[in-house]
């Protein structure tokens, strides 16, 4: 591999996994798509049916069902809390908000072992994981009736009846805990790292 | 609801156990350790289990920090902040930040009192603005913090209401002592109890073998106690002899007073990697070589485990924005790590080994008498041959024949350098070579408990145990104490007049007990402060109260010197009173020693701690 070749695809990998992480947190539309997906409808909404302008009548009969639908805004604090968090044990939006054009793979590899050390030391602090599933992946694993859908998500022949048999081909994260801080009245959690300023 | 709650004061972590008694049955312990909250960046608060023992004194009036930085659940805006965020502002403004405050209380050479934290560094001048307090402050203030943490999770039940144990190095000075249970009560801890922490060590070994420790010990085992944290070096011997036919707890014997630990380890090998980067061009600033200290003990501990690989990246991240770019990669070997931590620190030495001390320079700059041998294993070597008639007295051990250092069956470690499975063996592998060598069995280890947590957790087993619940280790004053007494004989030109020692405080004093004062008889001078040398032993078990040594040996070792003030109530000015001293171990666990006049029932303290000029 040339020194200075473009990040590696595990780096990028690493990179999308992130980017596709907070766009969740952060872009609403996205998120949106996420949700719908967890509950098992297709991922974009159906396309606005043109149609005659509803009456009032009309609206006022929609409105139950349109309740539905409604998702919750999520708080912005929580996230931007979590973004500090990565941001002062693993250096994380340096990393990401660096152009890595000019620097090799092993330059990358080097402060991505900072990021990788500190992000995984603010997740075990913060959000400790554990999988959903507890088989190993590549085992045989048999889903019965009335499975937690929101916990495991059937791919590929997904056809006939329960019990399910298939292949655990990801055991799945689950957050077992939050444990964000608390805040004072009055921080401001936009300020993800404040600038610093040596006086000499 | 009551508890019984210990306390570990440590030099660079604090935390908190407790024991809930109204769930706890027989060897069953409802034993938990409170998640301390502490602002962790400025605004913000998370609850830990470990409290680091560190105070970041803001720049206040230049506004430094902005309003509500550092609030507290229980303090809107303190003046200082307590805890990992003062930890790290200090990290980037060292001037800043206290930090070993504990190794400063017990420090004779300075005004305990008087505000010297942080210290003035040599390139300030001296008044560069920076406001100031003292090593008991700063010990008052994590102690006040903790407080403060449990009363706000414990509405129904507040710390002053419950038994408390606080945790003191076993090697720490009458005065360092006293110092610490005055920090508690100024803390508004009430009469907090003191407790050695090697013992600390082993009642949570006990208490987390849920009764078995009977099964693990036997009549005639040694069990030597190795604490080894951030900052200090403690050594304790616990024999387990039988009293009235039931299995008994005796500590015997206790070591100096070391400042050693795994800070020097880690600063150790970060010089080395600094000075590695800096033959390569690559210079680093203080920021980055306080960071380089906290990647090396990373390192440190996985090249110290079991199944280490060959090297350990080190990666020194930029200060500023640009990591990739500004970050500084080196790296760490196995061989590095053996040489400085195993070789450095734990060198293989005959056990005639002894600690090599320098003769200090006259004039240096304020600071903390740090070990001047860094090898933990000679220290070792010196104080168990100091201490081979340390099991004399108990019925059930013979000393071998010919043996040159007590022989201890059995070893627990503690503390968070111990962790380390590769340097436990290397201690073992030490001693049973000593013990091979006089053709004695090897030791064996007692499995360890969390060494980060057991001394707070031990503490609190034994605030439970003083209730009379279960096994509790004996020993009293591990050490007996003298003062110095210039003897009456003709004047010699040139020649100071020699100095005998007189004990007043025999060894194994138990707390809540009183020495009858010495019969001889000293000079007070009525409305004067009169100071007397002060002298320990950790070997002379035998001496009583009254017990004259005409010269002052090795086994004697100098203490700061204590202070008798006789009120002029009554008296004429300048008049010579004479006294009798006598001492007591108060129920805190202090010594105490009084002057009592030969006529009439008064008693003056004699304060073990004279303030410095």
């Amino acid at each position: 591999m040339s020194e200075t070749a473009a990040p590696g695809f595990l780096t990028r990998l690493f990179l999308l996994s992130w980017v596709a992480f907070f766009r969740t947190l952060f872009d609403g539309e996205f998120a949106a798509g996420v949700v719908r997906l967890r509950e098992g409808k297709p991922a974009l909404p159906p396309p606005p049916v043109e149609d005659a302008k509803p009456t009032k009548k009309d609206k006022e009969k929609d409105k139950p069902a349109k309740k539905e639908v409604v998702l919750r805004e999520a708080g912005p604090e929580a996230a931007l809390q979590l973004l500090a968090l990565l941001q002062r044990e693993g250096r994380f939006v340096d990393f990401v908000e660096e152009d890595m054009s000019s620097f090799s793979d092993a330059e990358i590899g080097g402060a991505a072992r900072v990021v990788h050390d500190g992000c995984k030391k603010a997740l075990a602090e913060h959000f400790p994981l554990e999988p959903v599933r507890s088989e190993s992946e590549g085992a045989q694993v048999t889903l019965e009736k009335g499975f937690d859908a929101s916990r495991v998500r059937l791919t590929g022949n997904v056809a006939g009846d329960p019990p399910y048999r298939g292949t655990l081909a990801h055991r799945g994260w689950r957050v077992s805990e939050v444990r964000l801080p608390k805040m004072a009245e009055g921080h401001d959690a936009k300020i993800i790292a404040p600038a610093e300023v040596e006086l000499g | 609801m009551t508890y019984a709650i210990g306390i570990d004061l440590g030099t660079t972590h604090s935390a908190l156990a407790a024991v809930d008694l109204d769930l706890t049955e027989g060897d069953e312990i409802a034993l938990s350790v409170l998640e301390i909250p502490q602002s962790t960046t400025p605004g913000q608060v998370e609850s830990k289990k470990l409290l680091p023992s560190f105070l970041y004194l803001p720049h206040r009036e230049g506004g430094e920090l902005p309003a509500g930085s550092l609030t507290l659940p229980w303090d809107a805006s303190p003046p200082f902040a307590v805890g990992e965020l003062a930890r790290a502002l200090g990290q980037k403004t060292p001037l800043r930040l206290v930090s070993s405050a504990k190794s400063w209380l017990g420090h004779a050479g300075v005004d305990r009192r008087a505000p010297i934290l942080p210290v003035l560094r040599a390139s300030s001048s001296e008044d560069d603005g920076i406001e100031r307090i003292s090593p008991l402050a700063a010990q008052v203030a994590y102690l006040a913090h903790l407080r403060a943490a449990w009363n706000e999770k414990n509405e129904d039940a507040p710390i002053e209401d419950q038994d408390v144990v606080l945790t003191v190095p076993a090697s720490f000075d009458p005065a360092a002592r006293e110092l610490t249970a005055e920090a508690a009560r100024q803390a508004g801890l009430g009469h907090a109890v003191l407790l050695e922490e090697p013992q600390a060590a082993l009642y949570a070994w006990i208490e987390r073998s849920h009764g078995k420790w009977r099964e693990e010990v036997k009549v005639g085992d040694v069990i030597l106690v190795v604490d080894l944290g951030g900052g200090t070096t403690d050594f304790s011997l616990i024999a387990v002899h039988e009293q009235n036919g039931t299995l008994e707890l005796r500590r015997v014997a206790v070591g100096d007073h070391i400042l050693l630990g795994g800070d020097n380890m880690d600063l150790a090998l970060a010089a080395t990697v600094k000075h590695r980067l800096e033959s390569e061009g690559k210079i680093l600033d203080s920021f980055q070589s306080a960071v380089l200290v906290h990647a090396c003990r990373g390192a440190k501990e996985t090249l110290l485990s079991e199944g280490a690989p060959e090297s350990v990246p080190v990666v020194v991240p930029a200060r500023g924005s640009k990591l990739v770019g500004g970050s500084i990669r080196t790296e760490l070997t196995k061989a590095d790590v053996t040489k400085l931590i195993v070789e450095g620190f734990f060198p293989k030495v005959d056990v005639t080994a002894r600690p090599i001390s320098r003769p200090r320079a006259a004039l240096t700059e304020i600071g903390l008498p740090y070990a001047q041998d860094a090898a933990v294993t000679r220290h070792l070597a010196a104080f168990l041959s100091r201490q081979l008639e340390a099991t004399e007295d108990l019925a059930g051990f013979t000393k071998k024949s010919g043996a040159k250092f007590l022989h201890p069956t059995a070893v627990l470690f503690n503390g968070g350098v111990l962790r380390s499975t590769l340097l436990q063996a290397r201690l073992m592998d030490a001693l049973n070579g000593w013990l091979a060598a006089e053709s004695a069995p090897a030791a064996r280890m007692l499995a360890g408990a969390d060494l980060d947590l057991a001394v707070a957790r031990g503490a609190a087993y034994y605030a439970y145990v003083r209730r009379g619940k279960g096994v509790r280790i004996r020993g009293g004053t591990a050490k007996s104490y003298y003062v110095g007494v210039e003897s009456a004989m003709p004047a010699v030109p040139g020649m100071e007049p020699p100095l005998s020692a007189l004990c007043v405080a025999p060894f194994g004093m138990e707390e809540g007990t009183e020495a009858p004062p010495a019969k001889q008889e000293l000079g007070l001078v009525v409305g004067e402060p009169v100071q007397f040398r002060f002298f320990e032993s950790a070997t002379r078990r035998d001496d009583t109260p009254g017990t004259m040594l005409d010269r002052i040996g090795d086994d004697l070792a100098e203490l700061p010197a204590i202070q008798a003030t006789m009120p002029a109530e009554g008296r004429v000015a300048g008049d010579v009173v004479p006294v009798r001293l006598g001492a007591a171990v108060t129920e805190v666990g202090t010594l105490r020693l009084e002057a009592f006049p030969s006529t009439g029932t008064e008693r003056w303290k004699v304060e073990l701690e004279v303030r410095q000029r």
